[in-house]
Parts: C-alpha cells; structure tokens; sequence
C-alpha cells in the first residue's frame, strides 16, 4: 500500500514540476503589466519538443547523445530520495541530503560535458561558466547544510526541518540555501532563463545544440530540479510536514500543504526575479560570499542555540 | 593495511610491463621497496627501505635523462624527498634516545613516557618528513615536476602509492607508535590538509598539461586523505572513539580510491601522450573518436575523481563530510565553525574538481581535434587497454562494494588507534552504509547506481519509443558564417579564465601578447601567452635559495683552496677537539 502511495506520489511530482515554472513565469508576467503565456506553457512546450525533429552536430560524440538520459536519470533519482508528502520513505536507505547534492552534481557534470561537445564556443562558454558558478555554490550550501544538521543531528532530509519551531539559525540558513537555489536553479540575477545573448545565458549555452526530444528530456530534467530545490527548501523554511498516516484526510491535508509551499517559494522567486537585474559574471563571487557568511552565521547562530 | 596497500600497488605493477628490461628491473624494484616499506618492523629497516624507495623514484624520474625538464625535475625531487628523509631521521633519534629501541613496539610501548615538549618536536619532524613526501602544501614543490617527467605507469604508481606510503607513516609513527594525546596535532594537520586541498585543486585547474594537471590533483587528494586522518587526531584527543575510527576510515577509503583513480587517470593520460607525442591539451581535442577505449576508461576515473556517485570517490568523500558533520555535532563553540569551514572547504574542493575534469576530459577528447597529430591518434594497444579496464572495474567495484570494503577498514583503523571496534557497526547490512547511532543516516551507493540504471531505462525508452521523429547530422550552428573549424572551439586556458580571475588575489596571473607585423597597418601573427605566479616558488622557496647561497658566499671566503689553510684547520680541530675533551 504504501509502496503504491509513494510510486504516485512521485509520478505526480513529475507531472506536477513544469507547472511551477509556468507559474513563475506568469506571476512575473502579471508584475510587469503583461498577460504572459498560459501557466501550462511549459507543457506545450514539452510537447513539441518531444514531437520535432532534432539536430545532431556532426562534432558531436556519444556523450552528447547520451547526457539528456544521464541528466534525467540522475535527477529522478535525487527526486525520488526527497521527502515530499507521504514519511518514512524506504528511499533514505539510499542516501540523504548531501547524497541528493552529489547526484545531481552528476547530471551537471554531463551536461557541462556536453556544452563542450560541439565544438562550438557558446557550449564550452557555458560549461566554463556552470561549472565556475556551481563550485561556488557547493560551500555556501555545505555551510547551509551543516547549520540545519546542528540543531536535530541528522541529514536525514525528512528529519531535516524546523522541529523545534523558528530559528534563527534555521532562517540564516534557508536563506544562504535559497541565493544556493537561484543559481541552481538558473534564474535571476545569476542567469537568466529568457535570453539566447551570448553575454548572459549560461544555462541555455550549455544546451543550445540541443534540439527535439533530447531537448524535451533536458528541460523536463531542469523543472524537476528546480521543484526537487523547491521541496528541500520548504521542508527547512515551514514545519516538517510530511503524513506519517496513511489515511485520506491527514494525507489530503499535507498534500495541500506541500502545494501551497512550493507555490510560495516559487512566488517568492517570481518576486525576487523581477526586482533583480542580471549580475555581472564576477560579481557572482560577491553573491556566493554573501551566502557563505550567511551559512557562517547560521552556524554561528546554531551554536548560540538560537 | 600494508597488505591492501601493497595489493594495489602490485596490481598496477603488473599492468605496466610495457618498456624495456631497465625500466621494468627499476620499477619491479620501486613496487619491493614500497612494498618492504609497509611491511618494515623497525626504524632502522625502514629508513634503509624509504631511502632505497626514494632513490629508486629519483632514478624513474630522471629515466628520460635526455629532456632538460626530466633532469630539473629530478634534481628537485632529490634535495626535496632528503630534506624530509633528514627530518624522518631526526625524529627517529629522537624516539630512540627516550626509548632506547628502534623496534616499532618497544618505541611504542614506551612514548607515553616522553615528555611533551619531546612529543611535539617528534610530532613536527615527523609531519615535515612525511609532509614532503605525500605533498603537503607548502612541501608539494617537487611533485608537479616529478610526476609528469616519469613515464606514466611510473607516474600512476609514485601518485597512486609511493605518496600513500608517506601517509602511511604518518598513521604508523603518529597516530600507532606516538599515539596522540593533544588536540592541536589534529587541527594542525587538518589546517595543512585544507590548504592542500584547495591549493592543489586550483594550481590543477590552471593547468594545460595533462600530467601536470593530474599531478596537482595529487596534492588536493592527499589533502582530502589528511581530511580523515587529521579529524581521527582530533577526535582522539577528545575521547570520541566511534568518531576517531569513523574519520580513519574515510581516509584510508579515499587512500585506496585515490590510488585506484589516479592510477587510471595516469595510465589513460599516458597512452593520449603516446598517441600524439605531447602532454598539452590546447593540442588535443576529439580523441573520443580516435581513441573510444581510452576515452571511456578516462571518463570513469575522471567521474570517480570528482566524487559522482555512484562510483568510488563518492563513496569516500561523502565519508569525509560525514566525519565533518558528526565532528561538528559532537564538539562545541569554535570547533564547530572550524569543522563546518572545514566541510564548506571540502565541498568547495570537490566542485573545482569537477570543474577541472570536465576541462580535463572535454578538452583532450571531446570535439574537434586542435592539431594534425590529435586528428591522426591511434587507439592504444590492448596491453594499455586491458590495465586501463582493470582499474576501471576496480572504480566501480570499490564504488559498489562499499560495505565489505569498509568492514575491513574498520579493522585497520581500529588497529591502528587501538580502539576495539566490536560493538561499532557501520552498516544495516551488505548494501546499506548507516549512520547510526551517531545519526540517522544512510548511503548505499548501490541502490543509487540502481535508481540511475532504472531511470536512465526510462528516459531511453521515452526517447525511442513514441514514434520517434527524424534525427539528421548537421554542422555545429555557427550563427550563419563560415563552417566552424577547431580554431573556433574553447580551449583549456579559456574554460579555466572565470577561476583564473576568480583566484587572482592567490595565482597573480599575468599575461604576454607580441604582435609579429608586416608593416604598421597589418598585423601577421599575434601571440598571447598568460602566466600564473607559482606563490611558493617565488615567496618561500626563492629567498629560502637566495639566504643558502649568500651563507654559502660566507662560507667560501674562509675557503681560498690554500692547502696550507686547510691543514691549518685541521690541525686547530684537533686541538679544540684534545681541550674540549680534556675539559668533560
């Protein structure tokens, strides 16, 4: 039963990650005076990808065709060990948060490979500059990490939340987590997910050979991502919410709970996006500094006990 | 864990059977050195053993003696592996004259008689001798130059073991016979071993020689590997056992990994150097075509040196940041924003890392080939193959494996504290690490590498299923101008431009354009070269250079090459000699 429960637990997540960029890109729409797209944009555009033709550079190797299956795999596989909903997930034998950190850094390490791939400079410009962006990001969220383990002593990521209500370590934290996030996740002021100029795009550089299906596989992977960023950092910034009961009402009550977390956080991005213009790339080092001494403080906060 | 060590490096030795009779006696002969090494029983056999090992090395290094580069890097590499061995020498007198022994249990036994002053200038030499060997920063001088300069299964065995052998000594003579009894020991070598890390990992990122490059990866590693040994001291100290055997672990795990990897890495970057004659990657690009074996084996190491699960680096630094986290929960005010820096610093040398291997591994084989003899590369012969595909499976297997693999770590480690480890699980059962009791923790890499292959199925099947639409080759889109060459392609010095700047507080990189002109309006060529400031040569080592010349300038004035002079002196020796003995 409950194998079954997490099985659709997790098919919905699937279905469930494009929906919260479209949401993103609407609330930013709406900010600016704009209609905008519809929210389920980002599914049409998943449909035509997966049904047009593609292109396939005649520099290109097997690593190019094999990294959308890597960069998908390795993503499901850092979603399915995430607490979601339903507790007590079998998954955490598998590994715990720093675990989903390493294996999602497979799926960059692929597709940092493949920008290079091609041949072309926009692909190896790419690459250079994720991988520059992302080894910054990997100590400020150590740092973040480290701080939240202080207080219930594991990195077990369903045990890994505000157990004992809000503090200030936990807020320094989620904070130093979420400028982790923006970078991850490739939005604003680090990258920017809606220009194709060779002076911003970093993110989108990395994949321009892309086309067709592989490039579906690849975008689906990015908004499972950003919803996998988006539950860990609501499972630190609001009450640990997971249902240890299987009934129908507790679980439709967290189920909704997890939904309006998420659409906070992605609201709160949509925000933060529109109100930020795009840094430039070596004020990043700036950025990155500013969550380590965010994750500093929170540790020093942790040992504060507040 | 003289028996994994010296399997390793038996292991490998077998693969490199590949140069002639010389080589083969000079390196059969390294691998029995290291091997007596491990296996010596007193401080007089081992420092016969060490030395012999370092003079082997020094004669592997300088085998190329026809390269100016090869007899610089030996000559570096001797006065720097003597200057350790002086320090290794001296602690050893020291231990003998307290203990009156040299065999390794009587010295034992009797250390904690020593008095403590004694004990930290024990500690001291003992950390500059075998920190010279294992490449501590500031000590790592040599071998950047060494490494490169022998050939490369040589190269694979010095980084893979003979530097593990210096780690070795330090947990032997240290942690087993000194036995650790204060707490600044441990954050001393934590210290050095944080800086070696992020050193090393940045020095290699800066780097467009492949051997080099992998060289420099040696000093982040034994960084990572004094990680675990330095936090097993400190833990000791504090009297936290399970910790203490925990963090020993995580190191000797990233020992054997590193040794298993860096082999693979030197194997695989010494048949790109055989097929197209140079180490420069600005030279290479597109031998995954050319040459898939090699490239496929290269990518496994270079995963498994970036720590990507599932494989065994993974495995071994999640250990290490564990140990940070549990050492954290379990210490309290200072030392817990020390060992979280010290995680962050972890975190940060594992994505340099991974940075760097990509440029490593995209740069030499993916794209377009930079050069006519990368275009004309030949695959190695089989030999190089099979070696390279033996370690390979030892990557996956030491990645899988975890559980058994740490069982018998735990022994060692246990036995090297003297900590009884009976009542000390470390894992639920054959799949899965666990945590507990320290905390409710898992890992099983295996279940991971099974999500992948689960999910990997799915993704390939979403793409070939569905009525697939057309595929078609096409040139890379070049923005409508002419067809892009290789000219067009990022190179290593520009994928590693955003860290140059990034760190030009630390690397001072300068650069050096020329223009070659026909007349003022038309420029033929244009060179550009950029340069990073190598710190420690320039700031430590040059003035160390300048203050032994002047001294020896002093010297010199007392010695005109008179030989009246000289019988002078000896006969005023000889006399101060008869005073001084007269007087006592």
């Amino acid at each position: 039963m409950k194998i079954i429960l997490i099985f659709s637990q997790f098919c919905l997540l699937v279905v469930l990650a494009p929906l919260v960029s479209g949401f993103i890109a609407k609330i930013k729409n709406n900010l600016r005076m704009r209609r905008g797209a519809a929210v389920c944009q980002p599914y049409y555009n998943l449909r035509k990808f997966f049904v047009k033709g593609e292109v396939i550079s005649d520099a290109a190797s097997w690593i190019f065709r094999a990294t959308p299956f890597v960069v998908l795999a390795a993503t499901l596989t850092a979603l399915f060990l995430a607490p979601a909903v339903i507790a007590a997930n079998p998954a955490v034998l598998a590994g715990e948060f720093l675990a989903i950190i390493f294996i999602l850094a497979l799926g960059r390490f692929f597709l940092a490979l493949a920008g290079l791939d091609a041949g072309s400079s926009f692909g190896g410009m790419g690459s250079s500059r994720e991988m520059f962006i992302s080894s910054l990001a990997e100590p400020a969220a150590c740092l973040a990490v480290f701080a939240l383990f202080l207080q219930p002593g594991t990195t077990n990521p369903e045990l890994l939340g505000m157990i004992n209500g809000l503090r200030l370590a936990n807020i320094f934290a989620a904070l130093g987590l979420f400028m982790v996030i923006i970078a991850e996740t490739s939005r604003l002021p680090i990258d920017n997910q809606e220009t194709h100029l060779e002076l911003t795009m970093i993110h989108e550089a990395m994949i321009l050979e892309y086309s067709g299906r592989s490039l579906a596989l690849i975008e689906l992977a990015a908004y499972l991502k950003q919803l996998l960023w988006f539950m860990l950092l609501g499972q630190i910034l609001f009450p640990a919410t997971v249902s240890y009961s299987a009934g129908f009402i507790p679980l439709a009550v967290t189920s909704l709970f997890f939904l309006a977390k998420i659409f906070v956080i992605a609201g709160i991005v949509g925000v933060v996006e529109i109100l930020i213009a795009k840094m430039r790339l070596f004020r990043v080092m700036d950025y990155f500094g500013f969550a380590i001494v965010m994750g500093i403080l929170a540790i020093v906060a942790a040992i504060m006990g507040i | 864990m003289p028996s994994l060590i010296y399997s390793v490096g038996y292991l490998k030795g077998q693969f490199s059977r590949r140069r002639i009779m010389l080589l083969n006696v000079l390196g059969f002969l390294f691998i029995v050195s290291m091997a007596a090494v491990v296996t010596a029983g007193n401080t007089i056999f081992f420092l016969i053993v060490w030395e012999l090992m370092s003079l082997l090395s020094f004669f592997l290094v300088i085998f190329e003696h026809e390269h100016e580069q090869s007899v610089t890097a030996a000559k570096i590499y001797i006065v720097m592996t003597h200057i350790g061995t002086a320090f290794i020498i001296a602690a050893f007198m020291l231990m003998y004259r307290y203990s009156g022994s040299f065999a390794f249990e009587t010295i034992r036994s009797l250390s904690p008689a020593m008095p403590q002053p004694i004990r930290n200038l024990v500690f001291i030499f003992l950390l500059v001798g075998f920190g010279t060997k294992a490449g501590i920063v500031p000590l790592h001088i040599w071998l950047p130059y060494a490494h490169p300069q022998a050939p490369s299964h040589i190269s694979s065995m010095m980084s893979g073991v003979m530097i593990k052998t210096a780690i070795y000594g330090i947990i032997r003579f240290i942690i087993y016979i000194l036995g650790v009894n204060v707490g600044w020991w441990g954050i001393l070598i934590l210290a050095l071993a944080v800086i070696s890390c992020l050193v090393g990992v940045i020095y290699a990122l800066m780097e467009h020689d492949l051997k080099k490059l992998l060289a420099y990866h040696s000093v982040e590693n034994i960084g990572i590997i004094l990680l675990g040994v330095g936090m097993s001291m400190l833990f000791y100290s504090m009297n936290l056992r399970y910790l203490a055997v925990f963090s020993l672990i995580a190191g000797l795990y990233h020992l054997i990994n590193h040794a298993i990897f860096k082999g693979l890495l030197f194997l695989g970057a010494g048949s790109v150097y055989k097929a197209i004659g140079t180490r420069d990657m600005e030279k290479m690009g597109g031998l995954i075509k050319t040459m898939p074996w090699t490239a496929g084996f290269f990518l496994l190491g270079a995963m498994a040196i970036s720590g990507l699960p599932p494989f065994n680096g993974f495995v071994s630094e999640w250990l290490t940041l564990q140990a940070f986290f549990l050492g954290g929960l379990n210490s309290s005010g200072n030392l817990k924003l020390f060992l979280g820096l010290g995680a962050a610093a972890l975190a940060f040398t594992g994505g340099l890392a991974a940075a760097c291997f990509v440029k490593a591994f995209g740069i030499t084989f993916l794209a377009l080939p930079r050069s006519k003899q990368a275009q004309q590369a030949k695959e190695a012969p089989v030999s190089m193959i099979l070696a390279m595909g033996i370690l390979a499976v030892l990557v996956i297997i030491f990645g899988l494996a975890a559980v058994p693999i740490i069982k018998v770590l735990a022994l060692v480690a246990g036995y090297a504290t003297s900590i009884d480890i009976k009542d000390m699980t470390f894992s639920l059962n054959n799949f899965v690490l666990s945590l507990q009791p320290a905390q409710e923790a898992f890992l099983s890499p295996g279940l991971i590498a099974f999500g992948l292959l689960i999910f990997g199925a799915g993704a390939v099947a979403a793409y070939f299923l569905f009525n697939r639409p057309k595929v078609s080759r096409y040139k890379t889109w070049d923005c409508g101008y002419y067809k892009l060459d290789s000219r067009n392609e990022y190179t290593a010095t520009g994928f590693s431009k955003p860290f140059r700047l990034a760190f030009s507080f630390f690397l001072f990189p300068y650069k050096r354009t020329q223009k070659i002109r026909e007349s003022f309006y038309h420029v033929k060529s244009f060179s550009y070269e950029t340069h990073t400031t190598p710190v420690f040569k320039k700031y430590f080592y040059e003035p160390l250079l300048g203050l032994v010349f002047k001294t020896a300038g002093i010297m010199r004035k007392i010695q005109p090459g008179s030989i009246h002079l000289y019988i002078g002196y000896i006969f005023l020796t000889v006399l101060s000699l008869i005073i001084f003995m007269g007087k006592f």
